[in-house]
Order: C-alpha cells, then sequence, then structure tokens
C-alpha cells in the first residue's frame, strides 16, 4: 500500500508540474549528455595514447646538401646509438611516393610539387619514446641534419585539441547541471507549496520524515534517470550518425569507440543523474519542510 | 502524563518571553482548559507538547517522555500518541470526511483494511454516520471540526490537544463539540484545551489554569473563566 501511494503521488506530482518537469528533464538530458561525451572523450585520448604512443617514430629529416659521408655517419651514429630500437630510411622518392597519397584528393597541389621538394629521412623508432630528448641531443652534434621531428609532438597538440574539446564538454555539463539543479529546487518548492495542507497533516497525526519526504525526492530522482536515459540515447545516437557515418574519416585517426563504453555510460548517468537529483531535492526539503 | 517544569519560552527577536518560568503537571485521564488572553502564551503551550518548538529553558515531559531531549527523528512516532484539533480544523478540501480520517491512518503505516474497520467507526462515534463520503464543503463547521475530531481521536492517542476548537462555531455548535470531547475524555483520554470561550469554560467546570503575560495566575480545580 505505502509503496502505491509513493508512486502515486510521484506521479501526481510530476504530472501537476508538467511544464516544470519537462524544463528539468530537459537541462537534465543536456548536462548529462556532455558529461557522457566528455567521459567517452577522456577514455577515448587514453586509449589513442597508448595506441599511438607505441607507434611512435622519431623524424631525422637531412639537409637538401647532405653529402654521402654526412649521411653514413648519421646512419652509424644511430645504428650505435643504444636509445633505438630500429630505424627505416626514407628515399625523397619513398617520400614522395608517401606524399602523394596523403594528398590524394588535390592533384593540383602534387603536380606542383616533385620528389626533389621533400626531404630524405631517417624514421627512427626508439626502444622508450620517452627519451627522445636524450636521443636529440646525442643526433644535434651531426653535419648534414636539417631537423629532427618527435612525432609524439604533433601527436601531442592533438592531444591538446582532444583536451580543451574535452574540458569545453564539462564546462558546459557543469553549467547545466547548476540549471538543472536550481529547476529541481524550485520544482520541489512548488511541489511542497502545493501539498503544504497534506504535509501538514501527516507531520500533525506523526507521519516519518521518510514517508513525507520520500514521493518529493523521488519525483526528482524520476526526472534524473529520464535526463540521464535520454542523455545516454543522444550519445548513442552521435556516435552512431556522427562518428560511424558522416565523420568516417576521422575514425581513422581516431581509434573506433568501442559500444561497450558507449554502454558503459548508461550507468553511469543514470547514478549521476538519479543522485544528483536526490541530494537536491533532499536539501531543499530540509528548508521547506521543517520538522 | 504531563510535566512543565520552569519553562521559559522566549521567541527569537521578542522582547519577553511568552512563557516565563512556568511549572504545571496534568494527570491522565484529567480535562485541562488554559484560557488567557490573546499572546498571554497559552498557544505555545499546545506547540510545546507537539514539540513544534522546544523550550528555550525548562523541562517538559509527555507522556513520561522528556521532550526536550527527544531526538528529531523519533518526534514522528512520538506524535502518534498525541491528537491535536485547530480552531481551522486543517482538513483536506479534495478528501471527503472518510478519506480524511483515513489519511491520517495510512500515512502513519496502517494498512487499508484498518482503516476500513476503524474509520466508520470512530466516524459513527462522532456523530458523523452517513456522513463518510460528503466532502468539507459540504459539511457545516461543526461537522467539519467533528472529522477533525475524529482524525485525531482515530489512532487512540492517550492525549488530545485542542487549539480553539470551538473558535469558529456558534455557541450551539460548540456546546456539541465539547460534548464529544467529554465523551472522548470520558475513554480515558486526557484533554487539553486552549480557549477564550468563556460560556464553554463555565458550563464545563472542569479544571482550569489561566494564563496571563506568560505566567500562571491561577490553577483550580472546578473553575469557571473569572
Amino acid at each position: 500500500m505505502r509503496v502505491k501511494y509513493v508512486l502515486n503521488e510521484v506521479l501526481v506530482g510530476l504530472w501537476r508540474n508538467v511544464t516544470m518537469t519537462v524544463a528539468m528533464i530537459i537541462t537534465m538530458t543536456v548536462s548529462l549528455t556532455m558529461l557522457g561525451a566528455s567521459v567517452l572523450l577522456y577514455m577515448q585520448v587514453n586509449q589513442m595514447k597508448d595506441f599511438y604512443y607505441g607507434e611512435i617514430e622519431v623524424s631525422i629529416f637531412l639537409r637538401e646538401d647532405v653529402t654521402e659521408a654526412q649521411r653514413t655517419a648519421i646512419n652509424q651514429a644511430i645504428d650505435a646509438n643504444p636509445l633505438v630500437q630500429s630505424k627505416t630510411y626514407e628515399t625523397r622518392e619513398e617520400a614522395f611516393e608517401k606524399f602523394k597519397v596523403l594528398w590524394r584528393d588535390s592533384p593540383d597541389f602534387i603536380n606542383s610539387v616533385g620528389p626533389e621538394s621533400l626531404p630524405e629521412s631517417f624514421r627512427v623508432k626508439l626502444k622508450d619514446p620517452e627519451q627522445y630528448a636524450a636521443f636529440a641531443d646525442q643526433m644535434q652534434g651531426q653535419q648534414g641534419i636539417q631537423d629532427i621531428v618527435d612525432q609524439r609532438e604533433l601527436l601531442n597538440k592533438v592531444f591538446d585539441i582532444f583536451n580543451s574539446i574535452q574540458v569545453m564538454a564539462l564546462v558546459v555539463a557543469a553549467v547545466m547541471a547548476l540549471a538543472a539543479l536550481l529547476l529541481v529546487g524550485n520544482t520541489i518548492q512548488v511541489a511542497a507549496y502545493s501539498k503544504r495542507r497534506e504535509v501538514a497533516v501527516m507531520k500533525l497525526v506523526g507521519a516519518s520524515n521518510w514517508f513525507i519526504q520520500a514521493p518529493f525526492v523521488l519525483e526528482a530522482v524520476a526526472a534524473g534517470l529520464i535526463g540521464s536515459i535520454i542523455g545516454f540515447i543522444a550519445l548513442f545516437v552521435g556516435k552512431v550518425v556522427l562518428l560511424d557515418g558522416r565523420l568516417q574519416a576521422l575514425t581513422n585517426v581516431l581509434t573506433p569507440i568501442p559500444n561497450g563504453n558507449v554502454w558503459l555510460m548508461l550507468p553511469l548517468l543514470a547514478a549521476v543523474g538519479a543522485g544528483v537529483s536526490a541530494i537536491t531535492a533532499w536539501i531543499t526539503l530540509r528548508f521547506y519542510l521543517k520538522v | 502524563m504531563i510535566q512543565l517544569e520552569n519553562v521559559t519560552k522566549t521567541y527569537p527577536k521578542a522582547s519577553r518571553p511568552s512563557l516565563d518560568d512556568v511549572s504545571v503537571g496534568i494527570e491522565k485521564g484529567e480535562f485541562v482548559f488554559f484560557i488567557g488572553p490573546s499572546g498571554s502564551g497559552k498557544s505555545t503551550i499546545i506547540k510545546l507538547l507537539l514539540h513544534e518548538i522546544g523550550p528555550t529553558r525548562g523541562k517538559v515531559t509527555v507522556n513520561s517522555k522528556d521532550v526536550t531531549s527527544l531526538r528529531s527523528w523519533k518526534i514522528p512516532h512520538f506524535r502518534r500518541s498525541i491528537g491535536c484539533v485547530f480552531q481551522d480544523f486543517r482538513l483536506l478540501p479534495n478528501r471527503t470526511a472518510y478519506e480524511n480520517v483515513a489519511f491520517a491512518l495510512e500515512v502513519i503505516g496502517k494498512t487499508k483494511a484498518v482503516a476500513r474497520r476503524v474509520v466508520p467507526e470512530v466516524l459513527e462515534l462522532v456523530g458523523l454516520g452517513g456522513k463518510e463520503h460528503r466532502y468539507p464543503h459540504e459539511l457545516s463547521g461543526g461537522e467539519q471540526q467533528r472529522v477533525a475530531v475524529a482524525r485525531a481521536f482515530v489512532n487512540r492517542p492517550l492525549i488530545l490537544l485542542a487549539d480553539e476548537p470551538t473558535g469558529n462555531l456558534d455557541p450551539d455548535t460548540s456546546i456539541e463539540i465539547m460534548r464529544l470531547l467529554d465523551r472522548i475524555n470520558r475513554t480515558g483520554t486526557t484533554v487539553v484545551m486552549v480557549t477564550h470561550d468563556s460560556n464553554i469554560v463555565n458550563q464545563m467546570r472542569r479544571r482550569v489554569i489561566e494564563i496571563e503575560s506568560g505566567r500562571i495566575v491561577r490553577d483550580q480545580a472546578r473553575g469557571v473563566y473569572g
């Protein structure tokens, strides 16, 4: 009986104030979607770091006027260096082949460039990619080197972009969460006001505090749960439509997001949505339903 | 049953205390009137007994429980042993007489089956047999107060508190309500009533405690309004 009573009160409460309920759910949804996206991106960046750091190379580009002797000296220096795991040599022609693949969509650009405009290079894989600085120092003394480039620096720039997107998503999530919390507080106040007579009688006859408060708290929790489910659906649809669909080209760079990670967002969003609404509702009630 | 020991209650920002060093004891089964002009502090006593507020100083004991030291989560359970009636009835307008009384049972965890057995009985007792399914706006003031008394009594409390229960009623109806409270008192329930209705006090000839400016100025066993 009591469970039925409480559930009925929750439904009546959500419906009584339906515009506020909808506003509450929308803000919850946006906030939780942003939170989910941010967490997914965070997991993604970590996964990409693991993936790419294993593949990372240091490129030693040679000067245009490098002599045969200098090239041999560099080659020997690399082979002798204890930090090196393996190396390959890339001629101008090979560089140009790669270049053509990379820019295959812009034939005009390719035509304006020939193998002679591209530098030859050694591609060196280090035993420990973190040792880049030490390796670069040791190679710096060699003649005929144009530039030493660590791919990690390039990757870090990419990761920095991801990180800032993630932070932006978190900020949006936080701002929307604040709006959602204010709405929850307001909804609870309105609900408490519209049920003030019932609450007064319940207090008078000695209904327990949880029994008085449960319908209000559950009202907020229900809105939070609905928001988290819609937010999860939005994430899933976003993943399917954007990453698996339109932006598929990006996924070559992005390492695919496993569906398992997206599914993981459902319990996370539900817990955050329900928990945060419950706490807000409970705190609001402490001010508006003094015993 | 009820003990106030040197109770002082000063509301925040008030210049003088509403109750000033009040000590009084009420035995089980007594019928007591608290009388006095508006603002004398008599309603404060009701609030103290219900533990809606705590005393500034002193000790309040109800049903041999020290209310002052009652933990807040125990207050609801404590209140189940006290019934309460007010001047403004405090009925739920969208519920019938039966539902109003049943509500008081259901929210403290009694089943619908219990309500079906007990509620008609208590409505019969207060003289509302046959009017169970009327809404408050379909009942007279006196009848609404009877519903309120039924709601206060349905849980068989040890104490019934009545705060100006006849304040909104005409003299004849008031006397009917008093007969009802008297009948409830005869079942062994302690009745504490705050009023400034001199007619009623004079007719009932029960214990009268007069309060003025927060102090007890008279405590008389079979008193009149004075």
